[in-house]
């Protein structure tokens, strides 16, 4: 198989990680600091790296490496640690399926198929685009209706243009970027259409990516028709009432030939049910203890395949501290069981991990469902603490410390993010 | 002046078998296609339903050529290789004053002579299908009915006719017919053919056709149809296709577990004008989901992952137009909307006796090749199996479509059949078929086809036509 090294694989590994984007490498580094001896990272693509290598833009890395780096930089120093640790990396490898007992069917062009075993499995295939299906937008199916994660592809890794004449629906991260890195290689970039009365990507995105370059941003619009036989000629875009229903009465049309998604991402979770992992339906990724093991023991998950991360940065966090989990589960180190389930309340969509103990620190990471000026983050009657302004687009997280738990002797914690004064 | 013996006007399902049908024969057969690739008309979309053979009255032509048609799949896939497998199906009712219709839609299928045929009531129709509703108050039960890959089988066909000789001209539509001194005269984008018998089988475009040769009697009506594709994690939620109690006017909003497994529900029915609206519709869709949600209440919008539409040829009348016309050598295959899919075998079976009729020799060649050579596809295989493929073949080894599972040997081995777009690699493989909908693996299949094809990126296409994917960067900033 194709690995940096050019080694071939062992029959048996501590830990193998499935994916070589940052959670996967931090994960695999994590590991080895706990004292994991046989470590490899198997990814499908050519190089190792993940989705960091097509976002050619800075932004990365300022609260990793406290620096601004781009996408490939990023990559590469993590790269640049897993093999110095000699973590053996294989490329262009596809994980086939993984059984109860972790034994990892593998395959590649260049040496066919090969099971191997392994101790804990990390799994770190990150996340997929949501497509057209996902919103059912009416009209016609030509060429030129494409997410916006495809399109960065075929423009920094592949080095062609979408189109002429673009619109953006929906305001995610990769759609404020694209809408950016398009308008620099000189196509029309006519405007980005979101259907939330707010934006769902970054505001230094908005700031840098749109109101730096002129494009308009339409809250509470959508594209409600596709129009074209081959190619996208035109699509109409309306405004909606506070229940998404659109004002056809006040609807218009743009020509253009170019429509990017970006709708939002899903965790990839094509192994984890091979696997029968448990899924939490508000994440659509696998239901983890503090530890970030799955429903399976021994299969430990991070990154984008348990939830959407808005920066690398917190993705390297989460993963580094899984692959410590997983390495010590594979050294037969043993850690006492979780006690106290979190229950996302007033106001959380989702929070992860979905347990924690009281005898450690622990960060939760959590989502709200609605914007709020002004809040106070409620962990059941143990802690509370204010936040200042919350909207789904950005990731809460909330340090959990021992001593909030000291006088508290239930089994779930509910939190809530309610309006504060 | 090369004179064919036949020249079949239109590569959807009815003129793939019929082509195919032909090259049984010592004869000379072009098949001419506007689109770029077979397939691509309304075979391409549709519910992909081989009909039990019960649900059309025997006095009809469709009626008539639905159960002879679907009783020749069988031999047709262990031929040619393409995705068919027999799953039966349930009519419902969800009221006793349906129960009647049953009873009919059963007594017509006897008569027509479709086993297997059973009024099931609603215990059993739950044991068998627990996913259905309570309310149901008795079904009809078909074995007879099936599912297939309706694009695959367009392009087995032609790989099998092509394999036996067939000549076929793809982007060449045909802009005019002439019949003189005993021979057709077809008028067609890449320059004239001339051939001694001609069939009519362009579907939604069979009216123009008769009228360019002259014998325009008839109109074509487009009938839309919009359908919706499930997520894969239901897939086996609903093993039968499942129709609702049929009514005078429509055969209603159906449950159909696809030949690969994906669920899809619909398809409307609608009377449009335009014969390219392909258009699905935010009303559409709704229709669909309510419909089927009352009886299998399990199913939301919330779980599609794709849709399109499918346009019916209807003629006046409603009925299949299969005869020969008043000017010699013209044959009329016209207004084939549904069940011409499960028909498309048995139409092929008359319009060879016409032909015969109208006096073309048939004479058996002995050098026919029934079987196409089997088509791999690498996720139906054991793991042994694997082991050896990728061995051998290691582009077999290399997944390019991670969410249906598709190998690059299977691309690879798509273009060398004959796919020269995102489509034709599509509908052959499913590459892009599934939850991603093409996001991860259409930068490769580009690829590989300006590698195979020798075609730059630029000029590759979805479809066909104007449908490019991406620009060169000089063409933008060259604007
Ligand atoms: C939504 C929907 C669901 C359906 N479900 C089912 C089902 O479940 N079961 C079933 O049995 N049937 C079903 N049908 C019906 C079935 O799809 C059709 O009867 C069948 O596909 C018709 O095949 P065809 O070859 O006649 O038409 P087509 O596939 O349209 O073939 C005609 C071909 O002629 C070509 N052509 C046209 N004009 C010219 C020209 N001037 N020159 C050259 N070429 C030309 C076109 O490009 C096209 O490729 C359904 C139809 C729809 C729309």
């Amino acid at each position: 198989m194709n690995t940096y090294g050019n080694r071939p694989l062992e029959t048996a590994y501590d830990v193998v990680v499935v994916g070589g984007g940052p959670a996967g490498m931090a994960a695999a580094l994590g590991a080895k600091k706990q004292g994991a001896e046989r470590i490899l990272i198997v990814d499908r693509e050519k190089e190792a790296g993940g989705i960091l290598l097509q976002c050619i833009h800075p932004g990365f890395g300022l609260q990793h490496f406290k620096e601004e780096l781009t996408g490939p930089e990023y990559a590469q120093r993590f790269l640049g640690q897993v093999l110095a640790a000699d973590i053996q990396v294989a490329k262009d490898t596809y994980v086939l399926d993984i059984d109860g007992q972790r034994r990892v069917t593998l395959m590649s062009g260049e040496t066919g198929m090969q099971q191997v075993q392994t101790k804990a499995a990390v799994l770190a295939m990150g996340a997929r685009e949501r497509t057209r299906g996902a919103i059912r937008t009416p009209g016609r199916r030509p060429a030129g209706v494409l997410t916006a994660g495809l399109a960065q592809k075929f423009v920094n890794l592949m080095g062609y243009l979408p189109g002429k004449r673009a619109v953006i629906l929906g305001s995610g991260d990769i759609g404020l970027i694209m809408a950016r890195r398009l308008t620099l290689e000189g196509v029309e970039v006519v405007g980005v259409f979101e259907i939330m009365p707010y934006a769902n990507g970054l505001n230094r995105n908005i700031v840098q990516c749109l109101q730096d370059f002129d494009i308009p941003l339409h809250l509470s619009t959508t594209v409600v028709d596709i129009q074209g036989r081959d190619r996208l000629e035109k699509v109409t875009v309306a405004p909606v009432d506070s229940h998404f229903v659109p004002d056809l009465t006040r609807s218009w049309d743009i020509d253009c030939d170019t429509l990017l998604l970006s709708i939002g991402l899903i965790p990839e979770n094509e192994l984890s049910r091979q696997l029968n992992l448990r899924l939490d339906p508000v994440t659509q990724g696998p239901v983890v203890n503090s530890r970030m093991e799955s429903s399976q023991d021994g299969v430990f998950v991070c990154g984008n395949v348990v939830h959407i991360h808005d920066l690398v940065d917190f993705v390297s966090a989460e993963s580094s501290l899984t692959g410590e989990y997983a390495g010590l589960y594979a050294t037969g180190q043993q850690l006492p069981r979780d006690n106290i389930r979190l229950i996302p309340g007033e106001n959380v969509a989702y929070c992860v991990p979905h347990t924690i103990s009281s005898d450690r620190e622990h960060t939760v990471y959590l989502r709200v469902r609605k914007p709020l000026e002004k809040s106070v983050l409620r962990l059941g009657e143990v802690y509370e603490k204010p936040l200042r302004y919350v909207f789904p687009a950005e990731m809460v997280n909330l340090k959990v410390r021992p001593r909030f738990l000291h006088q508290f002797h239930g089994d779930a914690l509910k939190i809530d993010v309610l309006p504060g004064e | 002046m090369e004179v064919y013996d036949v020249a079949v006007i239109g590569g959807g399902i009815v003129g793939c078998a019929i082509a195919r049908e032909l090259m049984r024969y010592s004869l000379r057969v072009i098949l001419l296609e506007k689109e770029i690739e077979v397939g691509f008309g309304v075979s391409k979309a549709n519910s992909g339903i081989i009909h039990g053979g019960h649900h059309s009255s025997p006095d009809t032509l469709k009626g008539k050529l639905e159960w002879e048609g679907n009783q020749l799949w069988d031999a047709l896939r262990d031929d040619l290789d393409f995705g068919f497998k027999r799953i039966g199906e349930i009519t419902i009712a969800l009221s006793e004053e349906q129960i009647p219709t049953l009873q009919q839609i059963k007594a017509q299928g006897e008569q027509k002579g479709v086993p297997g045929l059973e009024l099931w009531e609603t215990e059993q129709i739950l044991k068998a299908e627990p996913h259905l509703s309570p309310n149901i108050v008795a079904g009809l039960y078909a074995p007879t009915t099936g599912v297939v890959n309706p694009y695959e089988a367009c392009f087995a066909l032609i790989d099998n006719a092509r394999l036996n000789g067939l000549e076929i001209s793809t982007k060449n539509p045909v802009l005019g017919l002439d019949y003189r001194e005993d021979v057709w005269q077809i008028n067609a984008q890449k320059g004239v053919i001339y051939s001694r018998f001609v069939i009519n089988a362009a579907g939604l475009f069979a009216d123009q056709i008769a009228e360019m040769a002259g014998v325009g009697n008839f109109k074509i009506y487009p009938r839309k149809g919009e359908e919706y594709l499930l997520d894969k994690r239901l897939n086996g939620y609903i093993q039968r296709v499942i129709f609702p109690c049929p009514t005078p006017v429509s055969k209603g909003i159906l449950v159909i577990p696809t030949y690969d497994g994906t669920l899809m529900v619909g398809p409307t029915a609608e009377q449009v004008e335009d014969k390219e609206d392909l258009t699905t519709t935010a009303a559409g869709g709704q229709r669909v989901f309510e419909a089927v949600m009352q009886y299998a209440p399990g199913i939301s919008p919330r779980d599609c992952i794709a849709e399109f539409a499918g346009l019916r040829p209807v003629a006046d009348g409603e009925d299949f137009i299969i005869e020969p016309s008043s000017r010699p050598g013209f044959i009329q295959v016209a207004g084939i909307q549904s069940p011409g899919l499960t028909a498309a075998p048995a139409i092929a079976l008359l319009v060879l006796e016409i032909l015969q009729d109208s006096g073309l020799a048939l004479i058996p060649k002995d050098d026919f090749i029934a079987k196409n050579p089997p088509v791999i596809r690498f996720a139906s295989l054991s793991r042994t199996e694997h082991m050896t493929l990728t061995q051998e073949h290691p582009s077999y080894g290399r997944i390019v479509c991670r969410c249906e599972g598709i190998t690059e040997g299977e691309i690879l081995a798509a273009i060398a059949r004959g796919a020269a777009t995102l489509d034709g690699i599509k509908f052959r493989t499913r590459a892009g078929m599934g939850r991603c909908q093409g996001g991860f693996c259409t930068g490769r299949c580009l690829e590989l086809l300006s590698r195979e094809l020798g075609c730059p990126i630029p000029a590759l296409t979805k479809r066909g036509g104007e449908s490019w994917i991406v620009r060169a960067r000089e063409e933008v900033l060259n604007r």
